[in-house]
């Protein structure tokens, strides 16, 4: 085993573990903590992939954007600090997601190790990488356009965020659209 | 580096994130599983760009595209929360039960 395959199956480890932890534990600040150490252990996969840029756009976007996002929410939603019993669902509920997802898990497992059994991903010697300069000369070279359209949808999101949390939007005088935010 | 390794890290991820979303009730829960899935289809994603050494990066691209619109997902799906809690005072999605007002 070489040492990236050593360091790999490692932050495979740690990653699975805190996915884990973020779906069974108790405290939901601690479900978002986890969630941190788990993305980024996926960032370290990246990097050991040769996708630097993406491992540094994971780290920016998601260890440093969605989970303070996801804190504010839960501060927002006066979430409760400490153990709170209320997070699942019920036993039954909780114990056919169990199946479902390990059913789940048991088909994706045995059908890639029977599909991908010996395929090696070479690393190291390479004309194409992922390193800054090689990622961006792709994304403005051959993929402009959906990066383009992407910046867009942003914005649509963006609007749409701002038009559904502010309170003194409301509907046209007279038309047709319910008021939601007076229920 | 077997190509077994990242492949199946990403499906074990994916079915976490499976039961997450199955088994959680509060609603901001059931978005960072939603996460997980996301990072899982990554993973994948760069796993295969790498092992057939795509020449337009297509693999490591679309992973940055999903990560921008895992980022506008969450923005809004926050929002809908927020929205849900002030209107009802819970973000337990077990209490959301109503598509419509009762025809009174």
């Amino acid at each position: 085993m070489t040492l990236v395959e050593t360091l790999f199956g490692f932050l495979g480890v740690v990653a699975v573990g805190a996915a884990l932890l973020v779906v069974t534990t108790r405290q939901l600040v601690h479900a978002a903590l986890w969630l941190v150490v788990c993305l980024a252990a996926v960032a370290g996969c990246y990097l050991l992939l040769s996708a630097e840029f993406v491992a540094l756009v994971q780290v920016l976007i998601y260890v440093g954007a969605v989970v303070v996002l996801l804190l504010f929410g839960l501060m927002l939603t006066r979430a409760p600090i400490g153990r709170s019993d209320d997070l699942d669902a019920p036993l039954p509920q909780r114990l056919s997601a169990a199946a479902v997802s390990l059913g789940l898990a048991g088909v994706v497992v045995v059908a890639s190790i029977d599909a991908f059994r010996g395929e090696q991903i070479v690393l190291g010697d390479d004309a194409v990488a992922g390193t800054a300069g090689d990622a961006g000369t792709a994304l403005f070279r051959s993929w402009v356009l959906p990066f383009e359209v992407l910046s867009v949808l942003l914005l649509a999101a963006l609007v749409g965020a701002i038009v559904l949390s502010r309170r003194d939007i409301g509907p046209p005088p007279g038309g047709p659209s319910p008021d939601v935010s007076s229920v | 580096m077997p190509l077994l390794m990242p492949v199946l890290l990403a499906g074990l991820l994916f079915c976490i994130g499976v039961y997450g979303v199955l088994a959680r009730r509060n609603a901001i829960l059931v978005l960072m599983s939603v996460e997980l899935m996301l990072n899982a289809v990554n993973i994948n994603l760069v796993a295969f760009d790498v092992w057939l050494r795509d020449e337009l990066l297509a693999g490591q691209v679309f992973t940055l595209f999903v990560i921008t619109i895992a980022a506008a997902e969450v923005g809004l799906g926050l929002a809908i929360v927020l929205l849900v809690f002030r209107n009802r005072a819970t973000s337990s999605l077990d209490e959301m039960t109503e598509l419509r007002e009762d025809a009174a």
